[in-house]
């Protein structure tokens, strides 16, 4: 009788725990869902800029006319992700080199090694870059200082008259990832 | 007088039960150590002054600042010229931000050569250096809210480095930047981190910092053989405070005062005269006239990255530098006790000195960039006519060709011109013609090649010019290969 009275209490209190186990279980549980449906909307929210893996379009840099052969000129274009907001900031430069007919190379105004915008020379025919002293030849190739590539270049074609390049990114030494 | 001390000892009495452990109370009066009611100690109160004055010049600024790309620029311009004290709010926050950062700089130095970090104020240490990189990204945003040209470019020079991290750089740099350029998405990320996230953790650090300081007492001065030991520090140090404690207020504040008071003082009149920074030209990229500067205290990085071997910058950025973060970080962990006094750790003291060494020799570097280009020496800046007196019609074409050919951006000519490569004036003592001929057709060292873009004739009128660049007394160099010329 005694026994089976104290089997009975530890039967009792062993449902109890496994009650109490239960509900902590579920409350860990319930909570992990809770953290889970309120963090990953906010954690792919936070990652939007990099659902789109490249950011290139084809965009007209004007006439091709507007190239003199054998010269190497600034062209603005805007960029063609921008926000109304984005202000001045969306106005991209980059150098055009225009070799004869419809042979081109669009340089981005980056500079290889820390991004800074290089300035062309035609008398001296080379790029300079105003802050570690790089330069880069005509052809975008590397001529001395820390640059560690040539120029970053965009792709381009000639259609209806104009110059178009797919452009779109700030050019930096992993990008662009296509 | 004993109403005013009732009062006080009643706001203390409030704050200790609190604030302090629960051991046996006590009504005594908080106390310092004698030897750390000195003027070696007044930089930790003076730091957290500014820090306050930055907050409220901040939320003022707040008021009125458009976080916006496309009328930031307008919304300082207006801050400058339109808004009632707007400039001298602009100012006090910039350089309140100056002196923040000097101040915490010699706080640490201060507490380093103290020994202070040591048993059993380590996390004190910790959370110390996480708010001095806190307070730098805000000196980085904050320059980045000042959105102007050189904003945009030194974005453009910061994420350029972060597109060098292996395999995630590109992803890095989209996420940094918001975006595929630097623009609307970039400024607010930058404005979210420098009015939300950092102040609310340098704010709740520097509670934790001042609680830990609370807690665990001001150290008292270091001497030479008296050992931090984990078995009777906190017993010697409480003897020493029962021995020769003096009351934290008033005797234990007085010289923090006086020199809290100063600094502000310096400030309002640094800002007042200095008025406020910037904004220089338009975030505009497609001007591209602009030469990129970090403020005053990330000028070390610029320099290291203008002077060392191109090979090791990104390593240095992406490895070295957190290695040493890393090293500041643990200090009190890898030397939790023993000798405090520094004169007995000649190890940290070599140490400190040599990076003091190079920190400051690169900010003064960085105040005058000698590995920058001068972009207009070129076109504005002209031959010293005494190197032009008495020269052949052959050496004064070579003199044209070396301004209109940009030789002067990186050399200079009677001290004027870019300092990227060596100065022009004695060339002819350093090279023969066979060499200045050969380095100017291919270039080497940092100097490109120019034999695309110079004609034979063009060559020898430069290499005549630069044959005259030696002094009067002294000859052209000559090769030893060869016999002396003799009258020539």
């Amino acid at each position: 009788m005694i026994e089976s009275s104290e089997t009975g209490t530890n039967d009792a209190s062993r449902t109890e725990s496994s009650r109490r186990g239960f509900l902590l279980r579920a409350g860990i549980l319930l909570n992990a869902l809770a953290v889970a449906a309120f963090a990953i909307p906010i954690a792919s929210y936070l990652l939007g800029p990099l659902r789109r893996s490249v950011f290139l379009k084809w965009i007209s840099l004007g006439p091709v006319g507007a190239f003199p052969e054998n010269q190497t000129r600034l062209a603005i274009y805007t960029n063609p992700f921008r926000q109304p907001w984005d202000g001045t900031t969306a106005e991209i430069p980059c150098w055009v080199r225009r070799l004869n007919g419809n042979t081109f190379q669009v340089f981005a105004i980056n500079c290889s090694h820390l991004g800074c915008p290089v300035r062309w020379f035609p008398e001296s025919e080379l790029f300079m870059c105003p802050c570690h002293g790089g330069t880069f030849h005509a052809d975008g190739e590397r001529a001395s200082g820390p640059p560690p590539r040539s120029l970053y270049q965009y792709p381009y074609k000639v259609e209806s008259g104009e110059l178009w390049v797919k452009a779109g990114e700030m050019p930096v030494m992993r990008l662009p990832k296509a | 007088m004993t109403k005013l001390k009732a009062v006080q000892r009643a706001i203390i009495e409030w704050m200790r039960l609190r604030l302090s452990s629960p051991q046996p109370p006590n009504n005594a009066p908080y106390r310092v150590p004698r030897s750390a009611v000195s003027w070696g100690y007044v930089f930790g109160s003076a730091t957290f002054v500014v820090l306050l004055l930055e907050v409220v010049t901040g939320l003022c600024l707040a008021l009125v600042y458009s976080p916006s790309a496309d009328n930031a620029w307008q919304s300082l311009l207006y801050l400058n010229y339109q808004q009632p004290l707007g400039w001298y709010l602009r100012a006090l926050h910039y350089w309140g931000s100056n002196f923040l950062l000097a101040l915490m700089v010699i706080h640490l130095v201060q507490v380093f050569v103290l020994g202070a970090y040591k048993y059993p104020r380590e996390l004190t240490w910790i959370g110390g250096v996480l708010l001095l990189l806190l307070t730098l990204a805000m000196a980085l945003t904050g320059e980045v809210l000042r959105f102007d040209q050189e904003a945009y470019w030194d974005l453009a020079i910061g994420f350029a480095l972060a597109g060098r991290t292996p395999i995630i750089g590109g992803y890095l740099v989209h996420f940094l930047m918001g975006g595929p350029i630097i623009a609307g998405a970039t400024l607010a990320r930058m404005f979210t981190m420098h009015v939300l996230l950092l102040p609310a953790a340098i704010l709740a650090l520097t509670g934790l910092h001042l609680l830990l300081v609370y807690r665990l007492g001001i150290s008292e001065w270091p001497m030479p053989g008296r050992l931090v030991r984990r078995e009777t520090y906190l017993s010697n140090y409480r003897t020493t405070l029962d021995r020769e404690g003096e009351p934290l207020i008033p005797n234990g504040l007085r010289k923090d005062l006086i020199f809290a008071a100063l600094i502000v003082l310096g400030l309002i009149v640094t800002a007042a005269v200095m008025g406020p920074k910037g904004p220089n030209g338009a975030p505009n990229p497609s001007i591209i006239q602009t030469r990129p500067h970090p403020d005053f205290f990330f000028l070390w990085m610029e320099a290291l990255m203008g002077l060392l071997p191109a090979w090791l910058d990104t390593p240095f950025a992406l490895i070295v530098l957190p290695i040493l973060l890393i090293g500041l970080f643990a200090l009190p962990l890898i030397s939790p006790t023993g000798e405090r006094h520094i004169l007995r750790r000649p190890l940290s003291m070599v140490i400190a000195i040599i990076v003091f060494a190079v920190l400051i020799t690169t900010t003064w570097l960085g105040t005058y960039d000698p590995w920058s280009p001068d972009m207009n020496a070129w076109s504005a800046t002209p031959i010293p006519i005494a190197y032009l007196k008495g020269r052949t019609a052959l050496e004064l074409q070579g003199a044209i060709l070396i301004q209109a050919k940009q030789c002067r951006n990186c050399h200079s000519l009677g001290g004027s011109g870019g300092m990227r490569g060596p100065e022009l004036d004695t060339t002819a003592t350093r090279l023969t013609r066979n060499e200045l001929i050969r380095q100017i057709l291919q270039g080497g060292g940092n100097m490109p090649g120019y034999g695309k873009a110079l004609r034979p004739a063009e060559v020898d009128a430069i290499v005549a010019f630069l044959m005259t660049m030696h002094p009067a007394n002294e000859p052209p160099a000559r090769s030893s290969a060869r016999p002396a010329e003799t009258g020539g």
